[in-house]
């Protein structure tokens, strides 16, 4: 065999299963959502959905946890990272513990949090055994909608800083020491070197994050359906709604293309925003 | 003019600057070992849930202790459908890791060692794959693998599976075999091995413990995959589908412990390839 031909017979295999199962069912996605019950082509999906009385709900609450969680763990992480760039003994374990989270779901994330936030929970026993309530109390009820957002706030917080914070670690061990030498000959205090140094040379590895966070926080589902269950609608709990209680593939492939929609306008956004210019990239 | 004599002065100095950094160490210690706990007080509740009978886990306050019953956990394995549904996530995190491992070592060598035309192509491709919510990609292949017969199979589950771990599994490969010399092989070469020779006795040795590490990553992928996982399958549950699919239903203890034995593989494997995990991303990040 020509040895030209080596490489894409080594690459075949991944292209042919990318087409088969990514390429293609992306498309289908939009075929089925804008295709009606009656084999018509059309917009009907899309008004059963944007019908739907928790169509809006679950795009405000998709869109606002995005908008709270994204930057608390953008802050979280870069002051983590920061903190164990600075740390000599104990750095791996450190960095092990705090990316646990990566190999926990958001279902288990949830269960994690039930298990603390419930009526019979952890975080009533300690309130009660320091005096605060003397009977459970029910926080995560449909009365307290704004509990339950914080809740899941606090579990997305929990689990899934990680990912921001492994991208950002590698990040910050590209940057060339020599930088850093330099910013400190020329009189800049660490927190000049974070501004002026880290953060512009850490653009790529941010952009990255940001993507792929961003991404995971509109399919953001299972800790919702634990901590919220319907009194929180959420893009993708409906979406799975939509296809397993309503058996409408429809309905639900109309839900993701919004998602889809979403995360494409927003991938550009972070694109645009946080372009690296040729030649700036170490 | 000051009383105090120039030695006096550089010793206060001193010591106000040996206090702030005693004091600066001090709230770093403190911020890593609050961090720390942060990740880790809420497995050990979730523990302590689990490792504790019904009445406790049903019942108030708490104790912050567990008391060691395993009737929750042996419950949960003997609730109805756990079982099978532990065997289902097992069987499909094995076949994705299989799959994954199979299409993306050739690719990921392909794009270590190779320039060919289409390679960026390629590579847009794979990093195409991470700016979409794979999981939605459930839903056509749903309605895809009742026309093919795949339907509720572990098998159609974890092609799916595989398209969400497939990028990762050729990108850790190829910054892998990127990091082993290309010398070593030519001097196989020389030495009189064919490419798949010296592949084979050169290059995989040196690469095993990172493909693993990728193997494991694909596994956990897998098993912690919840949504394509509760599209798909129906009577074949995984421990993800089932537990989702019987929230309304299962009781409370059934919950805990089952994110309990839903974390641990994870954690573990986690743990076995701690050194791979950083860089994997470190290099998926480009």
């Amino acid at each position: 065999m020509n040895k030209k031909y080596y490489p894409y017979v080594l690459i075949a295999p991944s292209v042919l299963f990318l087409l088969l199962f990514f390429v293609y069912p992306f498309l289908e996605v939009f075929v089925q959502a804008f295709t009606s019950s009656d084999g018509q082509v059309g917009f009907s999906n899309f008004e059963n959905i944007f019908t739907d009385y928790n169509f809006l709900p679950s795009l405000k609450n998709t869109l606002l946890l995005a908008l709270v969680v994204v930057p608390v763990q953008l802050c979280m992480a870069i002051g983590m990272s920061l903190m164990i760039s600075k740390m000599k003994k104990g750095r791996d374990t450190v960095l092990y513990i705090l990316t646990i989270p990566l190999g926990v779901s958001d279902l288990a994330a949830g269960i994690i949090w039930l298990a603390i936030l419930d009526q019979n929970g952890f975080l009533n026993s300690f309130l009660f055994s320091i005096g605060i309530i003397d009977q459970p109390e029910s926080w995560l009820n449909y009365q307290n909608p704004i509990i339950i957002f914080a809740a899941v706030v606090v579990a997305e917080i929990w689990r899934a800083t990680a990912i921001l914070l492994v991208i950002l670690v590698s990040g910050i061990g590209l940057i060339p020491k020599e930088y850093y030498e330099a910013a400190e000959i020329f009189g800049a205090n660490s927190w000049v070197r974070l501004w002026k140094v880290t953060l512009p040379l850490l653009r790529p590895s941010l952009q990255t994050a940001l993507i792929l966070r961003t991404l995971l926080a509109f399919e953001v589902f299972a800790v919702v359906m634990l901590l919220g269950g319907s009194n929180m609608p959420v893009l993708m709990g409906e979406t799975f709604n939509w296809a397993f209680n309503y058996q409408d593939t429809g309905a639900a492939s109309a839900y993701a293309v919004v998602i889809l929609a979403l995360s494409i306008v927003f991938t550009l956004f972070y694109l645009r925003v946080l372009r690296v210019p040729k030649g700036a990239r170490i | 003019m000051s009383d105090l004599s120039y030695d006096e002065i550089l010793e206060k100095e001193v010591r106000e600057a040996n206090r702030k950094k005693k004091m600066w160490r001090w709230l770093f210690l403190s911020s890593v070992a609050f961090l720390v706990s942060w990740i880790l007080f809420p497995i050990y509740l979730l523990a302590v849930n689990s490792l504790s009978s019904a009445d406790v886990v049903n019942g108030w306050p708490k104790s912050f202790l567990p008391e060691f019953d395993m009737e929750s956990l042996s419950f949960f394995m003997e609730y109805y459908g756990v079982l099978n549904a532990l065997k289902n996530s097992l069987i499909a995190a094995l076949f994705t890791m299989v799959i994954a491992i199979g299409l993306g070592t050739p690719a990921g060598y392909a794009l270590a060692r190779f320039d060919f035309r289409g390679k960026e192509t390629f590579r847009m491709l794979i990093l195409l794959t991470r700016a979409f919510p794979m999981p939605l990609l459930a839903l056509p292949l749903a309605v895809i693998f009742i026309n093919v017969g795949l339907d509720d199979s572990l098998f159609g589950l974890s092609l799916v599976h595989t398209a969400l771990a497939l990028p990762f599994s050729v990108l850790i490969t190829s910054s892998l075999f990127l990091g082993i010399p290309v010398e070593l092989e030519e001097a196989a070469w020389v030495l009189g091995c064919n490419r798949w020779q010296a592949f084979m006795k050169v290059v995989m040795p040196l690469a095993l413990p990172g493909l693993t590490a990728s193997a494991v990553f694909a596994f956990v992928i897998s098993w912690n995959e919840v949504f394509a996982a509760a599209v798909l399958t129906v009577n074949n549950q995984t421990l993800t589908a089932f537990l989702v699919q019987s929230l309304s239903t299962s009781p409370v203890e059934v919950k805990f412990a089952g994110g309990l034995i839903l974390i641990l593989p994870a954690i573990l494997f986690l743990f076995v390839v701690r050194k791979y995990l950083f860089s994997m991303w470190g290099i998926a990040n480009r």
